[in-house]
């Protein structure tokens, strides 16, 4: 009996040489996807590099535009950057957080409460030039705050809004019910529980947010554009309420002169917002295994 | 200190999650410095009557009351009354140990930081994982996350975490079904050392733990529209040795539930 058993013998080749072809073909199939989409992305770094890196040095950081191309550099649009940016991080961080905390917390599960969830969710696809626009017509005009630091502050606040709330609304949720209910049990307020419990399980998920919503942020032209026109600064901004560059503006005003010296800087200015937005992504992509390694723990 | 006062009273208690009755009319009381079991086949609505005794029900959105709960001579659904202020009296521990990611000191402290109990802290940290049977595994590594300790260990540190804001009356929703049985030993006889100076009121599933650990036990069924009701309390020894009702004694002898 046990002989038999032994004896037995199945046919454990591949069915068919058809089907191991589909296979590959398919396998061949996906790797001109991804090659076709590295290929761009490669092109153009390497395009932007060998055209940008010989206009990149200390000298292009520190000084301002100017007509002449070996003397022009793109400090007033680096430090217009760090101000938009410090003022959108300034309003994105307690709104965002707030708007989400209220959401997630507070808000009674309603029809009210479900149009503005699908608000956001929508606000979040608009595109980047209507929120221009919109800056442009209310903090420029209505408010008066004119083309100044504050007020494309404000614009970009709202442009990347919708990314920090529902971030931080997942970043909310992952919190489990069972820490939420020890504390309450324990004799907490909502408020103790959202300060105590919640928020410090949710920052770094808030954090890794608000990082990747401030490199969209710095990403953008064309609100930019709207709010602070085509301009050729050469003063920093020193107050909120003072006009301002910002590094997109001055890659598209470079891009758009006919001289050549100002393509090849057009490309160092694309090398330097690169590397800021790589840094930013690696920091929150950092924070995030970061604390993914910790909960493990 | 033993003494046969009822710290706290159920009146004519309904519970409704939107449109469904979970328990209806349920009078029971508990005694002071007892351990009083509710036990009851599944979904018979002991767990919830049990957060209904601390307004934990108040959490979940759908969840109305109706009736009274008596606690020092309030009911403690009148509008006046906190919920936070009720829990800090009448405190909970879960079936599943759910210690915060913080250090084990911080796990005791908690609720006494949120209460601004903040004077000699340590000592009270210490007394209450002492009372908690949990000082001697953890004195030395205080700083360490909570997280690092074994399943049972993490539900004496809830309770010790519990105990730190001296609370008269503890609940406890089956509080060792999440642990082996070394474990619920602990549990067990952490608890029977707990009445001192603290009332219990338990949840349980097994009735070999509730004739171990409890003073008294309430049997809960389930009607035929799925509501939970009180069918006998008293003595535990009265319940499981001399039931007076036949529906006690067949589920006592394991003959459904």
């Amino acid at each position: 009996m046990t002989d038999e058993n032994f004896n037995k013998q199945y046919d454990l080749a591949p069915h068919s040489r058809g089907r191991r072809t589909k296979s590959v073909i398919f396998y061949l199939l996906l790797l001109t996807a991804i090659g076709v989409s590295f290929t761009g992305l490669l092109s153009l770094i390497i395009e932007i590099g060998r055209e940008g890196l010989p206009w990149l040095s200390w000298h292009f950081l520190t000084e301002f535009p100017s007509r002449f191309t070996e003397k022009a550099g793109m400090k007033s649009a680096i430090m217009g950057t760090v101000w938009v940016i410090s003022f959108t991080a300034l309003i994105i961080i307690p709104v965002g957080i707030g708007a989400a905390f209220y959401l997630e917390e507070y808000a009674k599960k309603n029809l009210l409460s479900k149009i503005i969830e699908i608000n956001i969710s929508n606000l979040a696809g608009v595109p980047s030039i209507v929120y221009g626009l919109l800056g442009l017509s209310v903090f420029v005009y209505y408010m008066g705050l004119g083309r100044s630091v504050l007020a494309g502050a404000l614009t970009l606040s709202l442009l990347v809004l919708p990314i920090v709330i529902v971030v931080s609304r997942e970043a909310i949720r992952t919190v489990p019910e069972s820490h939420k209910q020890a504390a309450y049990a324990l004799g907490a307020n909502r408020f103790q529980v959202v300060y105590k419990v919640i928020l410090p399980q949710a920052i770094p998920g808030i954090m890794t947010g608000t990082i990747l919503a401030l490199s969209r942020a710095i990403g953008e032209a064309a609100p930019m554009i709207a709010i602070s026109a085509l301009v050729y600064l050469t003063f920093v901004p020193t107050n909120p309420l003072d006009r301002f560059s910002v590094m997109p503006i001055q890659i598209f005003n470079w891009i758009s002169r006919p001289q050549d010296g100002f393509r090849g800087l057009a490309a160092a200015g694309i090398i330097v917002l690169l590397i800021t937005l790589l840094a930013m992504n690696a920091l929150a992509i950092y924070i995030r295994n970061r604390t993914q390694i910790r909960s493990e723990e | 200190m033993p003494n046969n006062e009822a710290v706290l009273s159920v009146r004519d208690l309904s519970v409704y999650y939107g449109e469904f009755r979970a328990i209806k009319n349920i009078s029971l009381s508990f005694q002071a410095n007892k351990v009083t079991a509710l036990i009851g086949p599944s979904g018979c609505g002991k767990s919830t009557l049990l957060r209904c005794l601390n307004r934990m029900n108040d959490l979940i959105p759908q969840a109305k009351v109706e009736g009274e709960v008596v606690y020092s001579q309030q009911d403690i659904y009148d509008p006046l009354v906190d919920p936070a202020q009720v829990r800090l009296h009448i405190g909970m521990v879960f079936q599943k140990p759910n210690p915060f990611p913080k250090s084990i000191f911080d796990n005791v402290a908690f609720g006494l930081k949120i209460n601004g109990l903040t004077e000699n802290i340590e000592d009270s940290v210490e007394k209450s994982l002492r009372s908690a049977a949990l000082w001697d595994e953890v004195k030395d590594r205080l700083n360490e996350s909570a997280m690092t300790l074994s399943g049972g260990q993490q539900q004496r540190l809830c309770i010790a975490r519990t105990l730190a804001v001296e609370p008269e009356i503890i609940l406890m929703d089956e509080p060792a079904s999440a642990l082996d049985p070394i474990g619920t030993l602990a549990i067990e006889s952490l608890m029977r050392d707990l009445t001192e100076r603290y009332t219990i009121v338990v949840v349980t599933h097994n009735m070999q733990q509730a004739a171990r650990v409890s003073d008294e036990t309430a049997f809960l069924m389930m009607d035929e529209d799925r509501a939970g009701y009180l069918v006998e309390s008293g003595k535990t020894d009265n319940i499981f040795q001399n039931p007076q009702d036949e529906r006690t004694e067949a589920y006592i002898t394991g003959r459904f539930g």
